[in-house]
């Protein structure tokens, strides 16, 4: 910074330096506050032994219970996952996958078994899973249009920029706009119990309450159209992938089709990380004392519809129970016993250091 | 600027009263602007000044790349926020700065003068007068403009003005009409005059002027002697008329403002370096990340287009890479925050308030607190490593009591009785009423040796009250006030008189005293002033019997060789005594008459006024005339005058030599006299093994001298420590075995050195300066004597160059600018001899012992707090940033934020701002006075161990590592956890809220293992931070702002669902963990293992106070022979003889009481006697006017007092 120039009133100023008699002058001595003097009342915390090393085993001992427990229910969580991407030739979705093609009218199917060895029980939730899918690149995390997707009229007709490439297909705009939208995962997963007399019986798949409670009554909302979905989304076209209109997403069920439907919903909220889950359906409990899942065999109907291959992806099931802690995590647990013992054994360690060296600093004297 | 001036216009022509005349030349009026803005110009210029600050021009770069679409990867506000809010923090600084400097330029302009309009005085603003006006000024009034002075109502057209505010020098000067202009008193006349004056252009020189006026067929030159200059104060003068040659911007006090840049410190130093550091580091991991991002696009993004295509402009992955580079520079810039500069800036000036608060650096006697008047250096005050110091009035107080004399070879005023403990103080009322009741004596002998009439004592305090320019006031019969220029003067008057030969007035030629009781007027011939190559004056007097003699006071060295042959016997026991009394730290004078008989003086008289008259070389001329009567003299005695010492100066200097700072002496006075005061100041000590002075002639000498003293230190030691190995020392080597400059360390505080201002010349110069730099700095204490002011910035440099240390300059007057301009800090004394050094310094205060305050308190702690607030600020914002970094490998580099843009908005300027400005101002280690009565605690600032690269470096690490854990942990456990009704918690947003919230909680955590002293702020800051990142969270991630705003709050119900979740809560506890459990151990093991100074006085709150410094030192080696050049200004005995300066010269002599004789003293008596003591050479001044810490005026002048007048002194432009 430069200090400039002349300043008019410095011809007419007192200098508080100058010894000038200029009569009486008032006291300039400064207020003996707290404050000025530096001298507020304050805390002074040091690290002593006394405060540090119980610190450390109090953290160890909070650390290693907690981990336990985590490890422990995390444990008791059953967790099913299979890959039904097709890559390799004896897959059961081997020529779904290869086949793939945009333009197909008729999907194609396919269907893997599998076998649970353990029941599960409680409510299980059904996960797809994809993997080497960027779901949390840039272009792809800001291509979309909340305020269509709150049923902004003006935003319907009209999408953001955000949107490119997938705003407007030729004149019309694209409802829901946007490369999330466009890339909506549809294969359809059906489940079914292959009890063992090799009846199958197809297992009820909930398919609302899998979203944020915000998303689906806040954060999304179909654009006003007097009830009818058509005449809302009329001015509007679909995402280029998908096979059909928005406002045909659930057409059975007015509360789960269009931008509030939960399949959708689940989708436009990114993942962050390229190997991720999304909720699919919920299995609930059966009431009495059967497991929600026996033991046994399974077969997963796959309507093939999302190609992945293309770019190296994956696609999986995944069946899981949850605790109070959510999913299967043994990660948490680990991590939680791993660094209770360390900070409990840091306390042991340095203990023994501080009673080793403790006579040397008490006696010290300080030098000046 | 200057010459450009020339070039443009070669002369003024300015003809009097002729407004139709002047205007076609359009000079410029006298209204001035020192206002940078104006309400409309504001804003642009204002933006475009600070837009000159490469940190802001950064930050408009980043928010033009980040209006690219392509390129954008935040959204606009995340810069321009806190840009805006920089930019106006300041621009509302600024703002304020200039509505002040508006007030003021109103104000000013505003002002009233009467002006001479058609034969009438009228009153005119300020800004309306135009050159050649004729402008009436009145006593106490400001001049308007640069005035040629016309006419005056004092006698022989002469006034006064007090220029402290152009050059804040406090003494009174005269100023001269020419004589033509001088007879034109009433405004009729003036009315009618119509001289046209020809002169130089505006220019800065206030010393300055030349110019011709041509009136009535007449030519008239005109000098700076004839000039009334804006900005000063007319005293003391009824009234004057001028002629206005320079209005408003074209004065010489607005031409003499100028710019200045600031000092800057170490510290900022460093930064600058290190930020530098990070903008590299910055493009590097930009790079990598934009490698990995055409690596990633060309693997994976191509093949994955048909659910995300590439934007528009992009057609290959070396483009994407390209862009994507840019992004990231946009999404990492925050490892350099835009916050770093102003919270640095506010510390510094929080800092500074404390500085200036302090009431033990306030001094009731003198009503001055301490000011920091640079606001940007304080950190800096916790480094230093060389004191230079000034003596007279930083060491000592300028005060001077008669101590002893010699009289005619009895010397006088030693206490023989060494059991007498406390000596009597003689008390001379009862034998002379008009005797100064403060006068301090205690030898009987001498009262006894005036009493019985010893006829060489009677002529020697005769001398005393003679020989002299001191005024008197006599306000009432016997209530004498002597207005002396210098303290030595007014002490030896004031011993006169005491004595019984009381000086009681004068007239141009007369000098009346009251000589034991009986007044006495003697007509004094002639004054044969002072001046620094005669370093002496006399005066001729008549006395009422008709007797002519000469009068001569000097430095015993120049008048002994003046002295009758016949002096032999008493000048050599004289010659003892001096020794003794320099010796004692004395400042001593040589006092010697001549008798002359009428035809002596005659012939002399005849001479003088040849050389009186002469018109070149007048100087000279005089010089010689005066040194043809100055000769064959009778020694009469000597006098002793003690320079008593500052309060608390050997204290502070134990105490600063104790906290390894290193003061070295730079005086202009005697090497005896330094020597001594640097005895009596423990600077010097019995001790200490030798203390050698250099006081060679030659260059060889010099060098000889300098080699035996480091050869003798070096064997000293060598043969005490059996010598060692160590670094060598940088500088060219001198020629005997290199000095080990830890070995020289180590020796230190065995030596002394000692070296005159001749010697010093020679070791300054290039090929010997490296050699002296080792020397002195292997010795404990510096004196340098005898130096000028040049040297003294010589010194300071060599050592800022040599050693790459802090230094500090301290010093009060003129002569110590240069010194206090070229030290990384300068600090001003406000004492006896003005103003100037304080307008210069970077900080002032009024007592030395201050010093130690400033230092191991205030720059301790600032040092400290800048040290840890640097550590945790770049801690904080790599940790912040560097997650991006990591999260860059997961999103397909993509300049994918891991943060919500808010966030990013608000992290560094509210959720994490405050507390660490609340430690960085209110931190403190030790208390206070721990740190005075530890001064080792002051090392480590100048180790410069608390923030170096080093540190930097560990700062940074563990921010890396903070932002691994923070990335990582979430990471492993989110990826796979859901929430407890099933769904992932893997989503993007609420990855970013566990992410931000562990950040928060972490750095959190982090301040306040840091903060080590817990003030209220502390607490509401640290915990208010902490409960405004959640009360803001919520706030943006509620519904209602949704509603309201649907495309710009995104994370909408993030906050409510994910901080609801255990596993969220258990990820940031472990990740908090993971990040403050290895740093609560490394501090803990180096407090228990490796504890420093301070944590250990920490811990030990009640200690034993540390044994007081050591005892007065006894005897000391013999010095040579002294003598003193006193600190005379010359041209006053010229203004005594000429009777310019007393108003009823014609009057009887005892009628000093009437207003207007008393009326000189009257001004006189508001000012502090300045005294300056320049030593020939050259002074560097630069007045800085006290104004507020930003804007300040500065004005440089180059001092030489060996040409003429009181008034000659060259002023120049430094800046």
């Amino acid at each position: 910074m430069m200090a400039s120039s002349y300043n008019a009133k410095e011809e007419d100023g007192h200098h508080s330096g100058a010894s000038s008699g200029t009569g009486v002058s008032k006291n300039k001595k400064p207020d003996n506050t707290a404050f000025k003097q530096q001298r507020l009342p304050a805390w002074q915390p040091i690290l002593t032994a006394g405060s540090v090393l119980p610190a450390f085993f109090v953290i160890g001992l909070i650390f290693i219970p907690i981990g336990i427990g985590l490890y422990v229910t995390s444990n008791n969580i059953k967790e099913f996952e299979i890959d039904y991407t097709g890559v390799s030739s004896d897959s059961p979705c081997y020529n779904c996958a290869k086949n793939f093609t945009w333009n197909t009218t008729e999907p194609c199917v396919c269907t893997v078994n599998f076998t649970l060895h353990q029941p599960f029980e409680s409510n299980v939730f059904m996960y797809y899973g994809l993997s080497n899918f960027y779901q949390n690149h840039r272009r792809y995390v800001k291509s979309r249009d909340d305020r269509q997707l709150n049923g902004d009229l003006s935003a319907l007709t009209d999408p953001s920029k955000e949107c490119e490439p997938y705003r407007k297909s030729g004149d019309v705009s694209i409802a829901p706009c946007g490369a999330i939208a466009n890339s909506l995962f549809n294969d359809t997963l059906v489940l079914y119990y292959v009890d063992s007399n090799n009846s199958i019986s197809e297992i009820p798949l909930v398919k609302k309450g899998i979203a944020w409670w915000t998303d689906k009554h806040v954060k999304f909302r179909n654009p006003a159209g007097n009830g009818n979905l058509t005449l809302a989304f009329k001015d509007t076209a679909k995402p280029v992938n998908w096979a059909k209109p928005v406002y045909e997403l659930d057409p059975l069920d007015p509360e789960n089709n269009g931008f509030i439907n939960e399949d959708f919903i689940v989708w436009m909220r990114t993942a962050a990380l390229p190997t991720f889950r999304k909720l699919y359906r919920i299995i609930q409990k059966k009431s009495g004392a059967t497991p929600t899942l026996p033991n046994g065999n399974y077969m997963l109907n796959i309507t093939y519809n999302y190609p992945v291959l293309s770019f190296d992806g994956r696609k999986r099931l995944i069946l899981s129970t949850i605790s109070w802690m959510g999913g299967k995590n043994p990660f948490l647990g680990i991590a939680y016993i791993t660094v209770g013992s360390i900070c409990f054994c840091l306390g042991v360690v340095l203990l023994i250091i501080h009673h080793k060296y403790d006579n040397r600093n008490t006696s010290a004297d300080i030098p000046s | 600027l200057f010459c450009f001036q020339i070039l443009r216009k070669e002369e003024r022509r300015v003809r009097a009263n002729d407004r139709e005349y002047n205007e076609k030349f359009q000079y410029a009026s006298n209204c001035i602007m020192t206002s940078k803005y104006n309400i409309i110009t504001f804003l642009p210029v204002n933006l475009f000044e600070q837009f000159q600050e490469v940190a802001n021009t950064y930050f408009l770069f980043l928010l033009i790349l980040q209006l690219i679409p392509q390129i954008s990867s935040l959204s606009w506000f995340t810069t321009i926020v806190p840009l805006a809010l920089v930019l106006s923090i300041t621009a509302v600084k600024d703002a304020t700065d200039d509505y002040f400097r508006h007030k003021s330029d109103n104000q000013v302009n505003n002002r009233q003068s009467q002006v001479l309009i058609r034969g009438s005085l009228q009153n005119e603003k300020w800004m309306n007068v135009r050159v050649g006006d004729i402008i009436k000024l009145e006593n106490n009034q400001f001049v308007a403009a640069d005035l040629l002075l016309l006419s005056s109502t004092e006698p022989h057209g002469l006034c006064y003005i007090e220029t402290a505010e152009l050059d804040g020098e406090t003494n009174m000067k005269v100023r001269q009409s020419v004589s033509v202009t001088s007879e034109l008193g009433d405004p009729n006349n003036l009315a009618s005059f119509d001289g046209e004056v020809v002169c130089e252009p505006p220019n800065n020189k206030l010393d300055r002027f030349s110019g011709t006026l041509y009136w009535r067929e007449k030519k008239y030159s005109l000098t700076n002697q004839n000039m009334l200059l804006r900005g000063c104060v007319l005293r003391n003068t009824e009234a004057c008329y001028g002629l206005v040659i320079f209005a408003g911007p074209d004065t010489k006090l607005m031409q003499n403002s100028g710019r200045t840049k600031f000092k800057r410190t170490s510290i900022d130093r460093l930064m600058n370096t290190l930020v530098l550091w990070i903008f590299g580091f910055l493009v590097c991991m930009g790079m990598i990340l934009a490698v990995g991002n055409a690596g990633w696009e060309k693997e994976v993004g191509s093949l994955f287009q048909s659910y995300l295509a590439w934007d528009t402009p992009v057609n290959n992955f070396l483009f994407s890479a390209f862009l994507s580079f840019w992004s990231y520079v946009i999404i990492l810039n925050t490892v350099v925050p835009i916050s770093l500069y102003v919270s640095v800036e506010v510390i510094r000036l929080g800092h500074s308030y404390f500085i200036n608060w302090d009431q033990q650096m306030f001094c009731s006697q003198c009503n001055t607190a301490a000011e920091a008047r640079t606001t940007t250096l304080n950190e800096e005050l916790g480094q230093v490593e060389y004191i230079f110091s000034d003596k007279t009035g930083t060491l000592t107080q300028n005060i001077m009591t008669f101590n002893k004399c010699s009289i005619n070879g009895q010397s006088y005023g030693e206490v023989t009785d060494p059991l007498e403990t406390q000596p009597k103080r003689l008390d001379f009322t009862p034998f002379n009423p008009l005797a100064d009741p403060d006068f301090c004596f205690y030898d009987d002998k001498l009262l006894e040796s005036v009493k019985v009439g010893d006829s060489c004592t009677h002529e020697f305090f005769r001398l005393l009250s003679l020989c002299h320019t001191v005024m008197s006031e006599e306000k009432s019969e016997g209530e004498l006030v002597y207005k002396a220029q210098s303290p030595d003067e007014g002490a030896l008057v004031t011993a006169a008189r005491n004595f019984g030969f009381v000086f009681r007035s004068r007239t141009p030629g007369t000098i009346t005293t009251t000589e034991m009781g009986r007044t006495v007027t003697y007509s004094l011939l002639a004054i044969l002033d002072f001046n620094n190559i005669r370093k002496r004056m006399s005066v001729i007097v008549r006395n009422p019997e008709g007797r002519i003699r000469l009068y001569c006071k000097g430095a015993d060295t120049v008048l002994l060789e003046r002295l009758h042959p016949c002096n032999q016997e008493v000048m050599s026991i004289t010659s003892d005594h001096l020794n003794e009394y320099a010796t004692d730290g004395l400042r001593t004078l040589a006092l010697a008459y001549r008798d002359l008989s009428e035809d002596e003086w005659e012939a002399w008289s005849e001479s003088h006024r040849f050389a009186d008259k002469a018109t070149d070389c007048r100087e000279d001329r005089l010089a010689a005339a005066y040194e043809e009567i100055e000769q064959n003299m009778m020694l009469l005695g000597a006098t002793a005058i003690e320079d008593k010492l500052q309060e608390g100066v050997p204290e502070t200097i134990a105490v600063l030599s104790l906290a390894n700072i290193k003061i070295w002496v730079l005086t202009g006075d005697k090497q005896e006299t330094a020597v001594n005061i640097g005895y009596s100041c423990k600077m010097l000590t019995d001790d200490m093994t030798e203390v050698f002075i250099i006081s060679g002639h030659t260059v060889q000498s010099v060098r000889q001298e300098l080699r035996s003293v480091w050869l003798c230190a070096h064997c000293d030691t060598a043969g005490r420590r059996g010598g060692g190995v160590g670094k060598q020392l940088h500088g060219s080597p001198p020629p005997p075995p290199l000095p080990l400059s830890n070995l020289m360390d180590n020796i230190s505080g065995e030596f002394a050195l000692v070296i005159n201002g001749h010697s010093l010349a020679h070791a300054l110069e290039a090929d010997m300066e490296a050699e002296f730099v080792s020397t002195a700095c292997a010795c404990k204490a510096v004196i340098c004597c005898r130096v000028t002011p040049l040297q003294k910035a010589q010194v300071v440099e060599l050592i800022k160059k040599h050693k790459k240390a802090v230094t500090l300059a301290i010093g009060d007057g003129a002569n110590d600018i240069s010194m206090i301009k070229s030290a990384h800090i300068g600090v001003g004394i406000s004492g006896q001899e003005g103003i100037q050094a304080v307008l210069a310094s970077d900080y002032s205060f009024s007592q030395f012992r201050f010093l130690q305050r400033l230092l191991l308190v205030h720059g301790r702690w600032s040092y400290l707090r800048m040290c840890r607030f640097l550590c945790y600020f770049f801690y904080k914002n790599f940790a912040f940033t560097m997650v991006h970094f990591w999260f860059g490998f997961f999103c397909g580099f993509s300049a994918q934020t891991v943060y919500d843009q808010y966030f990013i908005t608000l992290f560094n300027i509210v959720y994490t701002s405050l507390p660490v400005l609340a430690m960085g101002i209110f931190d403190q280690d030790v208390p206070d006075h721990r740190s005075l009565e530890y001064p080792k605690l002051y090392e480590p600032g100048q180790l410069n161990l608390l923030f170096n690269k080093r540190e930097f470096f560990i700062c940074i690490a563990q921010g890396i590592y903070t932002s691994v854990v923070l990335f990582f942990v979430p990471y492993a456990v989110l990826s796979n956890a859901t929430q407890s009704n099933g769904v992932p918690l893997a989503d993007y947003q609420t990855f970013a809220v566990t992410t931000a919230t562990a950040l928060v909680i972490v750095v959190s955590v982090q301040i306040v293992l840091d903060t080590g002293f817990w003030t209220v702020f502390n607490h509401v800051f640290v915990w208010g931070s902490l409960g405004s990142y959640f009360i803001i969270m919520f706030a943006l991630h509620s519904q209602t702002l949704f509603r309201i705003f649907p495309n710009q709050f995104h994370f909408v119900g993030s906050a409510q669902s994910t901080l609801l979740q255990p596993v969220v809560w258990l990820t940031i506890a472990l990740a908090t963990a993971i990040c403050i459990v290895p740093v609560l151990a490394f501090r803990f093991l180096k407090l228990d293992l490796k504890p420093q100074l301070s944590d250990t006085v920490r811990k030990h709150t009640k200690t034993q106070r540390k044994p007081p410094g050591q005892g007065r030192l006894g005897a000391r080696g013999g010095s040579r022979r002294s003598g003193y050049a006193f600190a005379h200004q010359e041209g006053f005995g010229e203004l005594i003889t000429s009777g310019k300066n007393m108003r009823l010269s014609s009057l009887a002599l005892a009628s000093f009481a009437s207003r207007h004789s008393s009326s000189w003293i009257d001004t006189l008596h508001t000012q502090t006697v300045h005294t300056v003591c320049f030593s020939g050479e050259n002074t560097k001044t630069v007045i800085k006017k006290k104004k507020n810490f930003t804007h300040t005026v500065f004005l440089s002048q180059n001092a030489s007092v060996t040409s003429g007048s009181l008034q000659e002194a060259t002023y120049r432009l430094m800046t």
